[in-house]
């Protein structure tokens, strides 16, 4: 019924060539969305009038915080599907995001390390945001040795489906401790519901960035997936006709 | 139900009280910590009292973890976790009051003993009662969170580490909570405000992880 | 018609990428005994563990009194007897206290009762000795006391005779065989041959092709 959908979604099979045809599309959309975006960022957009140059680094920061934090809670979604409606792609795609999230943390880290330099003064400032993202690191960290530490693939997901549910409740709780700890921080970059407080020139980069980003997690996202689903079903039908067809090709090419 | 969570809780305590060491383990290691500070940090009475709020908490927090390693380790190792999976009551209310005879034993323990090592630490004597009502609501959250935790790790060999690496982003809230409860209290502020946040953290923790805990527990079990 | 009070619906079971075993259908009727044969690694204590819902089945379900484990919402309905390899016994724990526990999981017992449940595994006059100054054989003993203290009808035991005596390894078939012949059901693994078996007996051979 209406379920079906969902349960589609669910087969390997059927997630493979749907993926196979969403791929290139993602995939170059990411290519020309970031050459655009950094190209428009770094030459065209104007200087801050107190950072100069310097602020051109918000162009790869915030974008890459932003999937820090909507890659956790990917995770968390993937988590809930996978224990309530038992879908191994639900497994399959925790376990394929959390390294990619994690890498946008690092990036984000420390191009915001590096921001701070000319800004602060230093290369490290408690600062609430930089902290905040350091936590989520570790949250990061803490999912990947979990699913790396339990051998058996089908508890090692359900365990970290736990704890990435665990981690999104808390992480609210976190922000704003730590929030409430150090007041003295810079209001977020930009909302959705409010007026940026940026002139267009600077944030229509930013935001061109941003969905450039978003379009890249999702091809990484989508490549690990498949190597995944290969993996896993190398024993199926499918997968061996498709492994011979490629060979095939690769072999009258 | 209320009649097996009171057994339990009885059995557990029975289980602790017939190894006395074990229990003890939590709460020295809390005074060594605290012990640690002003060889490092200098014997400078003005200086120790500044750093006292968070030494207290982090000593606190880093000693319930430790204790957490082992909370499920005995019941998993011989046969128990599976008797209680099986068993036809929710297995919330079980882990519930396993939870609870954990705390009692240590994070009520630790409580207890704090306001001798802050003394230590130069804390004046009007902050113990924040610092005794702070502890007493911060770490249920700690044993409750580090269950969540243990019970995902129990069925490793050396879990111990990962356990850490796991719990220990999830404390940043109550260590935050805590030791600044305890710093507006040292610079005569009210501390109400942090107070009532570890409150609400509690009833959180308390109501949410159980489920946490259990599906922890069958995960583990189901290996 | 009764469902019958354990089955296993195309059951396949995978461990670190190895199958144990594929498409695996079996049937316990109330008053039969199960005996599950095989070499070491066939996956007879797997096949157990998902038999008693402490494992999902990678394929497949396994259905207690002809509803599925996963659409019982409700542990309540759960009524089966399992010994594992430990059989949940606390070595600082007396025998008494272990079984006081041990049965206030399911159905609480009186102190008598689990005297009486001692005694008749032969375990009379260490009803106060804890549980650790026990031999193997005795603490085993403890947990198979458990099977006369008023237990649910479906046992499932994972090689319930290790570690016994001859002696006991008779009473203990001799209490299985009178448990399935009075109507209730038995699941278990074992390498040694049973002696004495109810009136329905039946084995299943694991390591091999299952057709």
């Amino acid at each position: 019924m209406k379920w079906t959908f969902f349960h589609k979604l669910g087969s390997p099979k059927w997630f493979y060539e749907i993926s196979g045809r969403w791929l290139p599309i993602l995939g170059w959309a990411a290519v020309l969305l970031i050459l655009a975006g950094t190209v428009w960022g770094l030459v065209f957009a104007p200087q801050d009038y107190q950072q100069g140059n310097s602020f051109r680094i918000i162009y790869i920061h915030v974008p890459a915080a932003f999937l820090a934090q909507s890659g956790y809670l990917l995770l968390a979604i993937a988590g809930v599907v996978s224990l309530v409606w038992k879908m191994k792609l639900a497994d399959i795609a925790l376990k394929c995001a959390a390294p990619v999230g994690a890498w946008m943390t690092f990036i984000a880290l420390v191009t915001g390390s590096i921001w701070g330099k000319p800004t602060w003064g230093t290369w490290w400032v408690w600062d609430a945001r930089l902290t905040s993202m350091l936590i989520l690191l570790f949250l990061y960290f803490g999912i990947i040795a979990l699913g790396q530490a339990i051998s058996n693939r089908d508890s090692s997901a359900k365990a970290c489906a736990v704890l990435a549910i665990v981690g999104v409740i808390n992480l609210p709780i976190i922000k704003y401790s730590v929030e409430w700890w150090n007041t003295l921080h810079q209001p977020a970059t930009f909302t959705l519901t409010e007026k940026p407080a940026m002139p267009a020139q600077m944030w229509l980069p930013l935001l061109v960035m941003v969905v450039g980003f978003y379009c890249f997690f999702g091809a990484v996202v989508l490549m690990r997936m498949r190597l995944e689903v290969l993996r896993r079903e190398s024993r199926t039908s499918w997968v061996r006709t498709l492994v011979e067809q490629s060979i095939g090709r690769g072999g009258s090419a | 139900m209320i009649g097996l969570f009171v057994l339990l809780l009885k059995r557990e305590a029975l289980l602790l009280c017939r190894r006395p060491a074990e229990l003890a383990n939590p709460l020295v290691f809390f005074a060594i910590v605290i012990a640690l500070f002003p060889l490092a940090v200098g014997p400078e009475s003005q200086l120790l009292q500044e750093l006292s709020p968070g030494l207290v908490w982090v000593a606190a927090l880093l000693a319930v973890l430790l204790s957490l390693d082992g909370l499920f380790r005995g019941d998993y190792e011989d046969g128990s976790l599976e008797q209680w999976v099986l068993s036809p009551h929710p297995l919330f209310v079980l882990v519930l009051a396993k939870v609870a005879a954990h705390w009692v034993f240590t994070g009520l323990a630790l409580v207890v003993l704090s306001p001798v090592l802050a003394l230590m630490l130069g804390l004046p004597a009007q902050c113990f009662g924040v610092l005794l009502l702070s502890l007493l609501l911060g770490t249920p959250v700690l044993s409750l969170l580090g269950a969540v935790g243990a019970a995902l790790t129990v069925g490793l060999k050396r879990g111990g580490l990962l356990l850490a690496l796991l719990i220990l982003p999830l404390y940043i809230p109550v260590l935050i909570l805590g030791s600044g409860a305890l710093q507006a209290c040292l610079h005569g502020m009210p501390a109400t405000g942090q107070l009532l946040w570890l409150g609400s953290l509690m009833v959180l923790s308390l109501t949410l992880s159980p489920f946490a805990i259990g599906a922890g527990l069958r995960i583990s079990v189901g290996e | 018609m009764i469902p019958p009070c354990l089955e296993g619906v195309a059951l396949t079971c995978e461990r670190d990428e190895r199958v144990l075993f594929e498409q695996l259908n079996l049937i316990l009727e109330p008053g039969e005994m199960l005996q599950i044969m095989g070499p070491n690694g066939s996956g007879k204590t797997s096949l157990l563990r998902l038999l008693a819902g402490l494992m999902a089945p990678t394929a497949g379900e396994v259905r207690l009194a002809g509803r599925a484990y996963s659409e019982q919402c409700h542990e309540s309905v759960r009524q089966l007897l399992w010994l594992g390899h430990a059989a949940g016994i606390k070595g600082l724990l007396t025998a008494e206290e272990n079984l006081t526990w041990l049965c206030a999981l399911n159905k609480p017992a009186t102190q008598e009762a689990i005297w009486q449940a001692l005694g008749q595994v032969g375990l009379r006059g260490f009803e106060d000795v804890p549980c650790h100054t026990l031999s193997a054989g005795q603490q085993r003993r403890v947990a198979l006391a458990r099977l006369y203290l008023n237990p649910p009808a479906l046992w499932i035991l994972d090689e319930p005779f290790t570690a016994l005596d001859r002696h006991a390894v008779e009473h203990l078939e001799h209490h299985l065989s009178q448990h399935c012949d009075r109507g209730g059901a038995v699941v278990l693994t074992t390498h040694h041959q049973l002696m004495m078996k109810p009136a329905r007996y039946r084995q299943l051979e694991l390591g091999q092709e299952i057709s």
